[in-house]
């Protein structure tokens, strides 16, 4: 893979971050000279991204931190890794079911990953029970590059 | 951050600023707070000066038909920006709630209707585009 330039970013999984986190990656991105709407796209998957940390991830645990790698690689494709230490993820299928959320008392829609899928090219999620939870995904913007 | 404004028959929550998980508490809290004051027969979400919301949002949209349902009640949402309208899309919400855009020129308009206040909504739905786009 090579990376044109990365970004590396450690925050504690806190619900004043997630306005923080998403706003970043798009600061970082913009440097694919992205639209309008890709960019809305990219903010909303990462936010839903992060959220889940801070919803799911250190339930019942000492609260956790979230870490955030972005790495610009050719062809205008950014690519975003959003991973926890928290409980992990048992059934991950059930968990991208759509309107599915293990938190429905909070008013949690169930529709994060759904989000996710639909906002970028590409989503990946990883899962080991009590090793943490790890998110990636991808999105051309831009015109491509040069 | 929220503004609310309360008729006879219906509620309006203009909702502004940025709407994910952080915020979604103290806004469903202070719209639960006015539908419990008059059961309003028809609660309107308006989402025209809001510049970011996630599937925190849809959450909010859900539980306030959740509340609506309970008593009959109506929900609306007005003048969703273009990001909002797609996460709105993807989610399905528009089977929960009326969406409606009142800053798209009404197909049959009313010679009757007073002008301004029209024109003032339009005014307004160009500045929260605005801002989105920035």
């Amino acid at each position: 893979m090579n990376t044109l330039n990365e970004l590396k970013c450690t925050f504690p999984a806190r619900s004043e971050n997630e306005s923080f986190a998403r706003t970043m990656v798009c600061a970082f991105a913009a440097q694919l000279d992205p639209t309008v709407e890709e960019l809305a796209d990219l903010r909303t998957a990462v936010s839903e991204a992060v959220t889940n940390c801070i919803v799911h991830a250190y339930r019942g645990l000492p609260a956790g931190m979230i870490a955030v790698t972005v790495r610009l690689l050719p062809e205008g494709v950014i690519y975003i890794r959003i991973a926890d230490k928290g409980c992990g993820i048992a059934d991950i299928g059930q968990a991208m079911t759509p309107l599915y959320s293990s938190a429905p008392a909070e008013e949690r829609a169930g529709l994060g990953f759904t989000v996710m899928q639909n906002f970028t090219d590409q989503l990946n999620v990883t899962s080991r029970p009590g090793r943490g939870t790890t998110v990636t995904m991808r999105k051309k913007l831009g015109n491509g590059g040069e | 951050m929220l503004e609310l404004k309360q008729e006879p028959q219906k509620l309006t929550a203009f909702l502004s600023g940025e709407i994910d998980h952080h915020r979604a508490k103290e806004l469903r809290e202070a719209i639960d707070f006015a539908v419990r004051e008059q059961y309003p027969p028809t609660v309107i979400l308006d989402f025209r000066r809001v510049t970011f919301m996630d599937s925190s949002g849809i959450g909010l949209i859900m539980g306030r038909s959740r509340l609506l349902e309970e008593y009959g009640g109506t929900l609306e949402i007005h003048n969703p920006p273009p990001q909002i309208r797609k996460v709105l899309r993807i989610s399905g919400a528009d089977r929960l709630a009326v969406i409606r855009s009142y800053a798209e020129p009404p197909k049959q308009p009313d010679p009757a209707a007073p002008a301004p206040p029209d024109a003032e909504q339009h005014a307004e739905q160009k500045e929260a585009e605005h801002e989105y786009a920035q």
